[in-house]
């Protein structure tokens, strides 16, 4: 997975130079591309939702009147057992979903990154001590791990986050790590210590910019896994709670419509589907695009 | 070999150790008094105090712990706070409904995942690669969940071919092993084809073909046999993930297993019987992990003599 000459040192230049040659690469792949256009177009529907859709409305007042109509050309994706309209609650939805999948990824990133960055870089107890209390995280499946924090700390957003994040420091740990260790005795990360370059400053300066690349494509992943783990937490009742539309509480709630309304369960469910979907084109194509074997 | 064996056994028990002090420092962490939960909100402040002496809780978090893995180191996982009955023997009692659920999911997934993968690869670029990987993209990317709520409507309430929840009769594993295992298969197809893309280009694949020897025997006998280490590991990781994913299946299906058996006792923060359940699946996991090791011995000689 390592994509990146060691030797090189990583001046400006050749950063942007790689950025450009990688992005050429990922353009040429279909799939890839299909999935950025339909993660940036989720992504403005998010941003944007309130232009087109009004939150009270749609999510919190009840419409008796409008209840449970299949999808028209009025309500695209039909309404709910309050009547309220299922397209916009999608909208709202895909905003809940995404931020916390996003916000978990980058604390899980933060926290395991620099694990992992201090164990590579400094080997010995401290790296014993680390791995080890990542292969105890590991040693339970990740699922039931955040069924268990989640559970513990009681069930809103925070929590939620917290213990998604938890569920991928292990991961971002072990990958930061190895990709240290690769580059750990490379000739530049030397002479950045032979300058006398603190190790922070060495470590973010010099070794992580070098191998960035297995981390991008595991974060990407690590988005798709986490936002279907949010959707299956809401799903059994220990996630996001009523009224706040997450496509998995959506689904929680269709599923006792399932015989009549069955577009209940059946859109959010393909909204997680097409957004995990979209991710994993991603994260496969940007394994492509960094690797160096297949320049 | 007999060494290595011994020496992953022995790795395994301080990992099963931290994981019970993590687990039980984490639920430990849930707000709200045991007593009071369990008396109801009538209790009096004599009657808390009462049942948390007999019931040890008045004493450090640490003390507790210490008790509760010498209980664990006796198979004793403590008495539910919602039964009172003991923690072992309901675990026990549905653990075979998990075991059965799971491995029917894993027999099914690599079943489907192995010729899938392979064909996948022996013919690249074809539309039997595209098919057999669009197949399993979608596949990787559907929630569980979602799966078995559009299985029971299809193919229960719709077509009334299997029963949409329970577990009386051999039908009614269908529904719940196919949505359990079909996520794993996508995975474990991928993870074959990319082995086996890798390996039938090896010079001894085209050894093997100069010999004058049938597609069919060397991608059996040559290329299957060494492409098969990454599939093993993904195999082993993914029967992790539907231990973890039996939870949900199991809630749709209102399968009685231990995931049910586990959502039920977090919703009546029943602690023992929630740490009791991570405790079972957790070394369940970790078994299938060293077997995964071990097997490593079987298919790939090399392992062997490194540790002879």
């Amino acid at each position: 997975m390592r994509n990146e000459n060691p030797q090189l040192p990583p001046g400006a230049e050749k950063k942007k130079s790689r950025f450009g040659d990688t992005w050429k690469r990922l353009a040429e792949n279909k799939a890839a591309m299909a999935g950025l256009f339909f993660l940036l177009f989720l992504i403005f529907m998010a941003l944007t939702a309130d232009l087109f859709f009004d939150y009270q409305k749609s999510c919190v007042d009840l419409n008796i009147a409008s209840r449970l109509q299949w999808p028209s050309a009025e309500h695209w994706f039909g309404t709910d057992e309050f009547g309220r309209d299922m397209f916009a609650r999608v909208v709202f939805g895909s905003r809940i979903s995404l931020s916390i999948g996003f916000a978990a990824v980058a604390f899980g990133l933060f926290i395991g990154g620099i694990m992992g960055a201090v164990s590579g870089y400094f080997g010995g107890a401290i790296d014993n001590i680390i791995m080890r209390l990542c292969d105890i995280f590991l040693a339970v499946p990740m699922m039931l791990m955040a069924i268990v924090i989640v559970a513990a700390l009681g069930t809103s957003i925070l929590n939620l986050v917290i213990a998604l994040a938890i569920s991928c420091v292990p991961i971002f740990a072990r990958i930061v790590r190895s990709a240290v260790l690769s580059v750990r005795d490379a000739e530049y990360v030397e002479a950045a210590r032979a300058i006398g370059g603190k190790t922070g400053h060495i470590i973010f300066r010099y070794i992580l910019p070098n191998c960035i690349g297995p981390i991008i494509v595991q974060t990407t992943l690590r988005i798709a896994a986490t936002i279907s783990n949010i959707a299956a937490l809401s799903f059994i009742g220990l996630g996001v709670q009523a009224p706040r539309p997450e496509w998995g509480a959506l689904l929680s709630g269709g599923r006792n419509f399932i015989r009549d309304s069955s577009y209940l369960a059946t859109i959010p469910g393909i909204c997680i589907m097409l957004t995990i979907l979209s991710l994993n084109l991603l994260g496969d194509g940007l394994r492509d695009a960094l690797d160096p074997r297949l320049r | 070999m007999a060494k290595y064996i011994i020496k992953r056994i022995l790795y395994l028990i301080p990992v099963l150790i931290g994981v019970t002090l993590l687990v039980f420092f984490i639920m430990h962490l849930a707000p709200g008094n045991v007593a009071q939960i369990i008396l109801g909100d009538n209790a009096t402040p004599d009657q808390i105090a009462q049942l948390e002496k007999e019931m040890g809780l008045d004493q450090p978090v640490i003390v507790q712990y210490f008790r509760y893995l010498t209980g664990l180191l006796h198979g004793n996982l403590g008495n539910s706070y919602t039964t009172g009955a003991s923690v072992t023997s309901e675990i026990m009692a549905r653990f075979p409904y998990t075991i059965r659920l799971t491995v029917v999911a894993a027999v099914f997934s690599v079943i489907l995942a192995l010729p899938l993968g392979i064909l996948a690869a022996v013919r690249q670029n074809t539309w039997v690669d595209s098919v057999s990987m669009i197949f399993s993209l979608i596949g990787v990317s559907m929630p569980i969940f979602w799966l078995a709520l559009m299985l029971i409507l299809i193919f229960a309430l719709k077509l009334g071919w299997f029963p949409v929840y329970g577990a009386d009769s051999f039908k009614s594993i269908i529904l719940p092993a196919v949505s359990l295992g079909f996520m794993n298969m996508a995975s474990i197809a991928r993870t074959t084809r990319s082995a086996m893309v890798e390996t039938i280009r090896q010079d001894y694949i085209r050894t093997a073909y100069s010999k004058g020897l049938s597609e069919r025997e060397v991608i059996m006998r040559h290329a299957f046999r060494n492409g098969m280490l990454p599939t093993i590991t993904v195999i082993g990781l993914e029967i992790g993930q539907m231990l973890g994913g039996s939870v949900l299946t199991e809630t749709v299906f209102a399968w009685p297993g231990v995931g049910r058996l586990m959502i039920q006792a977090i919703n009546g923060r029943d602690t023992p019987t929630v740490m009791g359940c991570i405790i079972l699946m957790t070394v369940c996991f970790a078994l299938v992990n060293l077997a995964v090791d071990l097997l490593y011995g079987v298919f790939d000689p090399r392992v062997r003599t490194m540790y002879r």
